[in-house]
């Protein structure tokens, strides 16, 4: 059974795939490197600065109190905030419906699907806050420009998720439809809608996670009220960590809530 | 003194049921022992109580000599390397090439540090493709193991198995997810590894007729309890019925299609 | 007959969903003071402003350079954070998942930080650590590391379980170390996925650096926000088109990477 001597063992051939996975890894690694040089601090001391993070960290989480706003006020906020991202997912889930028939290749002509996408590329490529400030110039800052801006941005994402749900309903059973002589409003509303609902409905509820989020990030950065522009108000104007703290939760327990639901609904359709 | 030794195992996975309900028995060195039962008999559940992949609740396992349910993490380390096992679903890293989850056999004889690096010998890469060679894959070392058939990878996984150097190798349905042709060529292979090396091998089949073909020694398991061992020989219609309860019917008829 | 039945009450159901999303559609503008009207009027009336003001003219061109280094500025940040915050979230996802933690209390610990850190949002963290970085690239760094450590524990935690339990098993059944297991099976299994999500992480932290820069004043965020405070709209419909053009070349190019990598 022994080997007959120096046998080798044969070269082994290049890997794309593992080869361009190295690079990319090596590749962000340098660029980190040199993020970490480029990147300025203004001038903070950094040890100060960190032992300020944990004694904010400290009083934000564990002290929480409320002071300019009262718990009335906080939780209309927080509604106003829910409404923002609830309305944008509506809006962009009925416009992200009728685009995505247009733009999901299986149902749709090529060219009217590699315009819609080719638009929705754009949409999406450009952040929610830009859409809000651009059409603030119209509407005026508040919860106009907020809802228009944000649909813009919501109705981009679920074109494009939908789209590709539409695009992995089985191409033989709307085959089997179009061989018995159906139209194509049959197509849509008997095999392809019902075939991609799990999957429409769980790309809705993340993008309303998402908008929930942006909505905050909308007060803050563009006037657009609720909850956001509180924590605007006691970061920036008011300077207190407590309320900040106050503030966080109540943003926790609503995304939390969210995610347990979320992970209800996917266990549902895995189990399906 | 036997290769393997079970007593009075028992394995709860919490809750009032057993899934292993006092099983005994003992397997001298060069023996091919297939076992046999039912879905949900606690075959996988056995073999994994042998090599400590799951704790036992209480009974005593011993390889060698060596008592497997009071061994350190070390010892279990040291013991473990000397006991080859091939899964259903192969189990392999599919990502890396043949030769590479071959030499994953090594990983029990290496330190921490090498080990974690990967760091093998030219002799252990060497062994390697001799292993691949002769299980009929030297063609395909640097193929990526997603890239192989089920009959491929399965004997990948048996290749890294016997570069461990077992004494005893433990088998968990290594057949169930493949086409007669390719089980063949893995029994067939297994058989041979068996006769030529003189490793102990236990496997749980789901096959009654390829536990007749291959196996000198029949296990029969039923909710937990051996209730029938012995040679193929004995493993009689009634006994079969015994083991299997209500899925014998359709077990029976496969086999009389076979006997026919 | 039955089946009737069964469809009828499908479509009750179904119109009840309907009516419910509906009232709380109402409820929303209530709540929320949207004028639906204004609403609709705004659209044309922002398409027509935009033809008349929002692009780019020569003047603005000069001020390319500059657009184009906070561009880079911004870029850097948000690689440099998605690249740390993935790498420390992949250890903290080993320590998490199931297949490979070395105690459950280690699960329940990860998932907590890891829900903890990805559902205050972005700009919440920007203004909380502005308390104590003030405004400066490191304060949107951290915010951006932040939020994206909170979802790659997530995701590969998801992935570690789902992908790799069966060749841990295996690995432990030779007798390789821990540390062995880890490096030699969970690593090269997850590490497509850990590519892909880091990308993917990289993509949406370029459009989260915009916000982040806004509020704290840093990168092309706050570029934006000057010109447009300023009311020179074509400076910041540059902007804009140096943002489209540098995110879809960005996605285009993690795309082709993602199609070789995952193969
Ligand atoms: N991880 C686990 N947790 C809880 N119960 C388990 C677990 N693994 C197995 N069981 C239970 O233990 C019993 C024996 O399972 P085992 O997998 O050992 O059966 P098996 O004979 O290998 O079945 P099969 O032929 O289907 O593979 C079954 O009732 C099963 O439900
Ligand atoms: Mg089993």
């Amino acid at each position: 059974m022994t080997p007959p001597t120096q046998m080798s063992l044969p070269r082994r051939p290049f890997d794309r795939s593992i080869a361009l996975m190295r690079f990319i890894v090596v590749l962000l690694f340098v660029l980190t490197l040199y993020g970490f040089t480029a990147l300025e601090t203004g001038g903070v001391n950094m040890a100060d600065a960190w032992s300020m993070l944990a004694d904010n960290a400290a009083t934000l989480f564990f002290r929480p109190a409320l002071a300019n706003v009262t718990v009335s006020e906080l939780l209309v906020s927080l509604g106003v905030t829910i409404g923002l991202g609830f309305l944008t997912t509506v809006f962009g889930a009925v416009i992200g419906f009728g685009l995505a028939l247009a733009s999901a290749l299986n149902i749709a002509p090529v060219w009217l699907s590699v315009l819609v996408k080719g638009f929705t590329a754009i949409v999406r490529a450009i952040p929610t806050v830009l859409w809000v400030l651009i059409f603030a110039v119209s509407a005026g800052l508040g919860s106009v420009a907020a809802v228009l801006g944000m649909t813009f941005h919501s109705a981009g994402y679920l074109i494009k998720a939908y789209a590709e749900s539409f695009e992995d309903v089985d191409a033989g059973s709307i085959e089997a439809l179009r061989a018995g002589g159906a139209d194509w409003w049959h197509i849509v509303g008997q095999v392809v809608t019902p075939s991609a609902m799990p999957a429409l409905i769980s790309w809705t509820f993340l993008r309303f996670e998402i908008n929930f989020s942006t909505a905050i990030a909308m007060g803050a950065a563009a006037g657009a009220g609720g909850i956001g522009f509180d924590m605007f108000m006691a970061s920036g104007f008011y300077l207190n960590i407590r309320e900040m703290g106050a503030f966080t939760y109540a943003i926790l327990i609503f995304a939390v809530i969210m995610e347990l639901i979320a992970t209800r609904l996917q266990t549902r359709q895995t189990h399906r | 003194m036997p290769v393997l030794h079970v007593e009075n195992v028992r394995k709860s996975y919490g809750g009032s049921s057993f899934a292993l309900d006092g099983v005994s028995f003992s397997i001298e060195k060069g023996e091919f022992v297939a076992i046999i039962g039912p879905s949900g008999a606690g075959k996988s559940t056995l073999l994994r109580c042998i090599n400590r992949l799951i704790a036992v609740t209480s009974g005593t396992v011993s390889v060698d000599g060596t008592d497997v349910t009071k061994v350190s993490n070390s010892g279990l380390r040291i013991l473990r390397r000397t006991v080859g096992m091939i899964f259903q679903h192969y189990n392999l890293v599919n990502r890396l090439t043949v030769i590479e989850n071959v030499l994953h056999g090594r990983l029990g004889y290496k330190s921490s540090l090498s080990g974690t690096f990967g760091l093998f010998s030219h002799a252990e890469k060497m062994r390697a493709y001799e292993l691949l060679q002769a299980v009929g894959l030297s063609e395909q070392i640097y193929q990526r193991c997603g890239q192989l058939s089920g009959g491929q990878k399965q004997r990948v996984g048996i290749a890294r198995a016997l570069i461990q150097d077992p004494t005893l190798m433990l088998c968990d349905e290594p057949i169930a997810s493949l086409d007669p042709n390719a089980a063949k060529i893995v029994m067939d292979t297994l058989r041979d590894i068996n006769q030529r090396l003189g490793i102990t091998v236990v496997a749980n089949l789901h096959q009654v007729h390829a536990a007749r073909e291959y196996a000198h020694r029949i296990i029969g398991v039923n909710a937990g309890k051996v209730v029938f061992d012995g040679p193929p020989s004995l493993l009689t219609l009634e006994i079969i019925q015994q083991i299997y309860g209500s899925e014998a019917q359709d077990l029976m008829l496969a086999e009389g299609e076979l006997h026919a | 007959m039955r089946s009737f039945d069964f469809l009828m009450r499908q479509r009750l159901a179904v119109g009840l969903v309907f009516l419910g999303i509906l009232i709380a559609s109402y409820v929303a503008v209530v709540v929320t003071e949207y004028d639906v009207v204004k609403g609709f009027q705004s659209i044309p009336k922002a398409v027509i402003w935009s033809s008349e003001n929002f692009y780019p003219d020569e003047k603005s061109l000069k001020r390319l350079p500059k657009i184009i280094a906070k561009m880079q500025e911004t870029l850097v940040t948000a690689v440099t954070a998605t690249t740390c915050a993935a790498f420390v979230g992949f250890l903290v996802a080993i320590l998490g998942a199931n297949a490979t933690r070395p105690h459950w209390v280690f699960s329940i610990v990860s998932r907590a930080i890891a829900s903890l850190f990805r559902n205050v949002d972005v700009s919440a963290w920007s203004l909380i650590l502005l308390f104590s970085f003030g405004q400066s690239m490191f304060t949107g760094y951290l915010a951006l590391f932040f939020v994206t450590f909170g979802f790659m524990v997530r995701m590969l935690m998801e992935t570690i379980d789902l992908s790799s339990a069966d060749t841990i098993e295996a690995l432990r059944a030779t007798g390789a170390s821990p540390s062995a297991v880890i490096t030699q099976s969970v690593i090269p299994t997850c590490m497509p996925q850990f590519v892909s999500w880091t990308l993917f992480m990289i993509e949406t932290n370029i459009r989260s650096a915009t916000l982040v820069g806004i509020l704290t004043g840093t990168g092309i965020g706050n570029l934006f926000d000057i010109y447009y405070k300023s009311l020179n709209y074509h400076a910041a419909s540059l902007v804009i088109v140096v943002i489209v053009i540098a995110v879809l070349l960005i996605e285009s190019v993690s795309n082709a990477i993602r199609r070789v990598v995952l193969q």
